[in-house]
């Protein structure tokens, strides 16, 4: 995928940048369409009735439908705008959780879930919380599913694609097991949505969360999406403007959806920037973006099969993963590893990768992970191997 | 190779990465206090047994990179059998070693200054690392006044 000269960074830097599943680069479109925004068509939306604020609207609005087709959403209402996928699943946790379980019922979760979709769960009182296993092959464990759900289990979340595995996960077979229950499914989908092709009319989820930023987009903004029903049925997270319609000393009435989730100001320019991401993923085909992440992912695997002393966690199949690889090397630490890939050019994210209980399961305290993105290269992953040999000199290890 | 890489990752630094010094628990503990690092998950816990203001004997416990390894078992060699003042000394230059600009370590006389624990001289051109390095000192700092028994370092 030749389209590293649209992302200004690369050209101006030899960094191997091997960490786009914590943020991935922005290209030139995105940051143009921002700039462009910000210099001549920017005003609140939703207030003004002169001619700049509703332009403004007007684009705003016409971010939300660009997401709500590359998402394949029946309309741009099903399409929230928020701060990113971690005030999603908040608002999920709180207003379709919190307001509607009561002690004794449960959310079914997965051991490789991202704090984000673990954390805001944490807060319900009285709700019981139960995981999902991984199989060997550290595929989502369909068995432990089906055996943890019971008539008590209100919500399965389940992430779409592990943030430290890599690991694709089943939603259609998910949403079967959640059916026999009646439970909703939401799906995290801050990794999946920048990888593959996703329908959520085909999907399997109820909801679906996702940040802006980890799709060549900006920070500040994600999505959250819903089924209409649903989102009628649930509460608004916060109150302030723009989300209210009539407005008494004691009590007020909603706006309709999405604009009932939006409570303030929005992130109008970042939301120009998603609509603009949107446009350069859905020019380069999503079905592209996924071959680029399976073709480089099975380099990157089969090389470092061939460094000695690594240990990849995640699925040897490519077609139940992406392109985001956690590996130790014998007995050297992530961060260790990472210090050294950084002095030699090549920069991956060491540590826990918000997914603590996951290295607990493992029973490791940290890995290194390497994360590809529509601009991720051969000659990047080369210079990682080669980067594990000085490192593996360092510590001394194979000799 | 980078030539930092060679100062930050030297053979005092793995051996004490891989074989750690003063690892077996102590039957009495006296202080006691928990060193973590939330961002990179380094952990060191610190066991102390008194004797009057002399820590006779110390444990650490934990698990992370091999800089704040390293650095709690340089430590615990270093601080057995010292006073809380001498302890503090060292503390001190510790401290002026991981952030001064003036070198305190003697390049004619190594070892001089701080012994062994010179050879951590060379995180101080890493400074995302000199947190790791110092942990377990702030976890030590904690242990001696037995303000809390909780540390981060961020």
């Amino acid at each position: 995928m030749d389209v590293r000269k649209d992302f200004p960074i690369l050209a101006g830097n030899d960094l191997a940048f091997l960490d786009s599943a914590a943020s991935s680069q922005k290209p030139e479109m995105v940051i143009q369409a921002m700039d462009a925004m910000l210099r001549s068509g920017y005003a609140n939306v939703h207030r003004g009735a002169y001619r700049l604020s509703a332009e403004a609207t007007d684009a705003y609005e016409a971010a939300r439908a660009k997401v709500a087709r590359f998402i394949g959403a029946a309309s741009p209402a099903e399409v929230i705008f928020t701060r990113g996928t971690t005030t999603s699943m908040n608002m999920l946790a709180a207003k379709w959780g919190g307001d509607r379980l009561v002690a004794g019922d449960n959310v079914v979760l997965s051991v490789m879930e991202h704090h984000a979709n673990l954390v805001p769960w944490q807060f319900l009182k009285g709700v019981e919380l139960r995981f999902t296993r991984l199989t060997a092959d550290f595929a989502l464990d369909l068995d432990s599913l089906a055996e943890l759900v019971d008539e008590r289990t209100r919500i399965v979340s389940i992430t779409g694609m592990s943030n430290v595995l890599g690991t694709i996960t089943p939603v259609h077979r998910i949403r079967e097991i959640a059916d026999r229950v009646g439970a909703t499914v939401i799906v995290d989908g801050a990794q999946l949505v920048p990888h593959l092709p996703v329908d959520v009319g085909d999907l399997g989820a109820d909801f679906l969360a996702f940040s802006a930023h980890k799709m060549l987009g900006p920070t500040g903004i994600g999505v959250l999406w819903g089924r209409p029903a649903l989102l009628e049925e649930m509460e608004p997270f916060e109150g302030g403007g723009e989300m209210i319609d009539e407005v008494g000393l004691y009590e007020s009435t909603w706006a309709p959806v999405p604009h009932k989730f939006e409570a303030g100001t929005p992130p109008i320019v970042e939301a120009i920037g998603l609509g603009a991401a949107v446009d350069y993923l859905t020019n380069l085909g999503m079905d592209s973006v996924r071959k680029h992440d399976v073709e480089l992912t099975g380099y990157a695997l089969e090389r470092l099969a061939s460094v000695p002393a690594v240990t990849v966690y995640g699925p040897t199949d490519l077609e139940i993963r992406g392109g985001t690889i956690s590996f130790t090397l014998a007995d050297i630490h992530p961060h260790d590893l990472s210090t050294i890939l950084d002095e030699n050019g090549v920069a991956v994210r060491a540590g826990h990768h918000c997914a603590r209980p996951l290295m607990d399961h493992l029973g490791i305290p940290a890995t290194a992970r390497a994360s590809f993105s529509v601009y991720s290269s051969v000659d990047e992953v080369d210079r990682l191997i080669d980067g594990l040999a000085v490192a593996a000199e360092l510590f001394d290890i194979g000799n | 190779m980078a030539v930092g890489l060679d100062n930050l990752y030297k053979e005092v630094i793995l051996d004490h990465y891989r074989n750690p010094r003063n690892r077996a628990g102590l039957s009495e503990v006296d202080r006691h206090a928990d060193g973590n690092n939330p961002l990179c998950g380094d952990k060191v816990a610190v066991d102390l047994a008194l004797d009057g203001d002399i820590v006779s004997q110390i444990a650490i416990t934990g698990q992370g990179c091999s800089i704040s390894q390293a650095s709690a078992s340089l430590m615990s060699e270093a601080i057995k059998g010292k006073s809380f003042e001498e302890i503090a000394r060292l503390r001190q230059l510790f401290t002026t070693m991981m952030t001064s600009e003036e070198p305190i370590v003697d390049p004619d006389r190594p070892g001089a200054v701080l012994g062994e624990i010179e050879a951590l001289a060379g995180v101080k051109a890493f400074p995302v690392r000199i947190k790791c390095a110092s942990l377990p000192w702030a976890t030590l700092d904690v242990a001696i006044s037995g303000a809390a028994d909780r540390v981060t370092t961020d």
